[in-house]
């Protein structure tokens, strides 16, 4: 079962750095702050999911569990929000009243 | 490996210290600084300096960078007022050949330390217990070095009376910083209304916490006062006007709180701040109670900057 | 498995430094807002694997702390770019 565990936090610890690595790789390659802005909050909010998907059995109790989890969805409210706001602004539009 | 790590590490933190202050405009070098705080931040934890990293991460990041951040946005337009009062070539040099000398004597102060160094840890370790509280950085900064701690404190009321201070007279008594319109909807709105509750828990969390773990007063008052911030430019907080009774008590309660119980100390137990061992944990929680509410208010008050709108 | 863990925490580190070159030259004030963002959720990806390889109290609370105050700083970000656009 350990082994199991250890396998499986191996590959989505391993996938989450993918992510990670291919968010940096767009934002210095992609042509555009638009399309830079579309591949990067998929990169960071999904390689950080799959970091503490794969943390989340080692995390000793439900506790910590529930801290990394907490971790997680702040980071994404944070990106869909701020992504949201930086892509309003690129495209000069003001804020809906 | 982690040789390697750290190596990059400090080299990053280094390069975007002198890229953030070589670089020209203000809006990219308020990035470079909230970058570099958060390297710092890392380059604690790598130390095992967890509750540094935190404050670091709270407080200069954070904090220090959004205070930053409005200050440049209110200096736009002001181009001549601010070539007036940068300082000549002459006095720029002088004050980097002083800021060097302090830096290089402070450099040979810490590598001419006697190994190992010299240090109270020991002492302070056998006498934690009698506080009550488990985390001794609280230990130290509440008991051991308390009127520094007090004068840290003190310094954040001092701060927003200078900004007040600022005001012109016809404000007075007015609300301070813009006013921004309510958001009804949109991504602004959303997280306005979702993180406030999340923070402030988390904050009370990181301040309880401070006890026994990593966190404290100035972290967690931090994050509440982030939260505040946040319902305040989404519109659906209003400040109160500088005027409030109510706001200057949040202001001023830490340091009393503080200034009180170390007076009290002359009569119950050995002197200024120095607390009864039977409720020495209590009085600190109070203490540090107050203080998280007091940091709070006058970091918002900061962000806000001193009354601009109508008299209320 | 620790070392395995720091490992990915240098790595993310290292994704997050790079990408730092856009907060550093730009061009759009966007660019740089966004390389700020894949440093702030790096740093939170790394600290929350140095937290999990070393067992060290309180790191995790920096990450969660992090990720509070990330969120903060984007929105006043952006609403600097946009030039406070109270009253």
């Amino acid at each position: 079962m350990s082994t199991l565990l250890t396998l499986f936090s191996g590959i989505a610890i391993a996938a989450g750095v993918v992510f990670f690595l291919a968010g940096t790789v767009a934002l210095l390659r992609f042509p555009d702050p638009l399309s830079r802005l579309h591949a990067l909050t998929k990169a960071d909010s999904l390689g950080l999911g799959l970091i503490v998907l794969g943390l989340l059995p080692w995390a000793g109790g439900w506790f910590a569990a529930l801290k990394l989890i907490l971790v997680w969805l702040l980071v994404l409210l944070a990106g869909a929000t701020a992504t949201q706001l930086i892509a309003e602004r690129l495209r000069g539009e003001d804020p809906p009243p | 490996m982690t040789l390697l790590l750290d190596l990059i590490l400090g080299l990053a933190v280094v390069g975007v210290a002198v890229w953030t202050l070589a670089v020209r405009e203000n809006f990219p070098a308020v990035i470079g600084f909230v970058a570099y705080g958060l390297l710092l931040a890392l380059v604690w934890v790598r130390l095992g300096a967890v509750d540094v990293a935190l404050t670091e991460a709270a407080l200069g990041a954070g904090a220090t960078g959004v205070i930053l951040l409005f200050a440049v946005v209110r200096l736009r337009g002001g181009r001549a007022e601010i070539d007036a009062a940068t300082p000549g070539p002459r006095q720029r040099l002088a004050a980097g050949i002083l800021c060097g000398v302090v830096g290089l004597a402070l450099a040979v102060a810490v590598l001419s330390l006697p190994d190992p160094a010299p240090s109270q840890a020991a002492a302070v370790a056998r006498h934690l217990p009698e506080l009550g509280v488990a985390n001794p950085i609280t230990g130290v900064l509440m008991a051991y070095r308390g009127l520094d701690t007090l004068l840290e404190a003190v310094v954040l009321v001092f701060a927003v009376l200078a900004i007040w201070s600022m005001a012109p007279d016809r404000r007075w008594g007015a609300v301070p910083g813009p006013v921004f319109p309510v958001q009804s909807n949109g991504p602004l709105s959303l997280l306005a209304r979702l993180l406030p509750p999340i923070g402030i828990v988390v904050g009370i969390y990181i301040a309880w916490v401070g006890a026994d773990a990593p966190g404290g007063k100035f972290q967690g008052g931090t994050i509440l006062a982030a939260m505040g911030i946040l319902a305040w430019v989404a519109g659906l907080w209003r400040l109160p006007p500088v005027a409030s009774r109510g706001l200057r008590w949040a202001v001023v309660a830490g340091p009393l709180a503080f200034i009180g119980v170390g007076l009290l100390g002359f009569v119950f137990a050995d002197g200024f701040l120095s607390y009864p061992p039977a409720i020495a944990k209590p009085l600190i929680l109070l203490i540090e109670a107050a203080m998280t509410l007091s940091v709070a208010a006058a970091l918002v008050l900061m962000v806000a900057g001193p009354p601009e709108g109508r008299r209320a | 498995m620790a070392e395995a863990l720091l490992l990915a925490a240098g790595l993310i580190l290292l994704a997050a430094l790079a990408g730092l070159y856009r907060a550093l030259r730009g061009p759009a004030a966007a660019d740089r807002m966004m390389a700020a963002q894949l440093l702030c959720s790096g740093g939170i990806g790394a600290l929350l694997l140095v937290a999990a390889a070393t067992g060290m109290a309180g790191v995790v609370d920096v990450a969660l702390v992090l990720a509070l105050l990330g969120a903060f700083a984007s929105v006043a970000f952006v609403l600097a770019a946009r030039g406070l656009s109270g009253r």
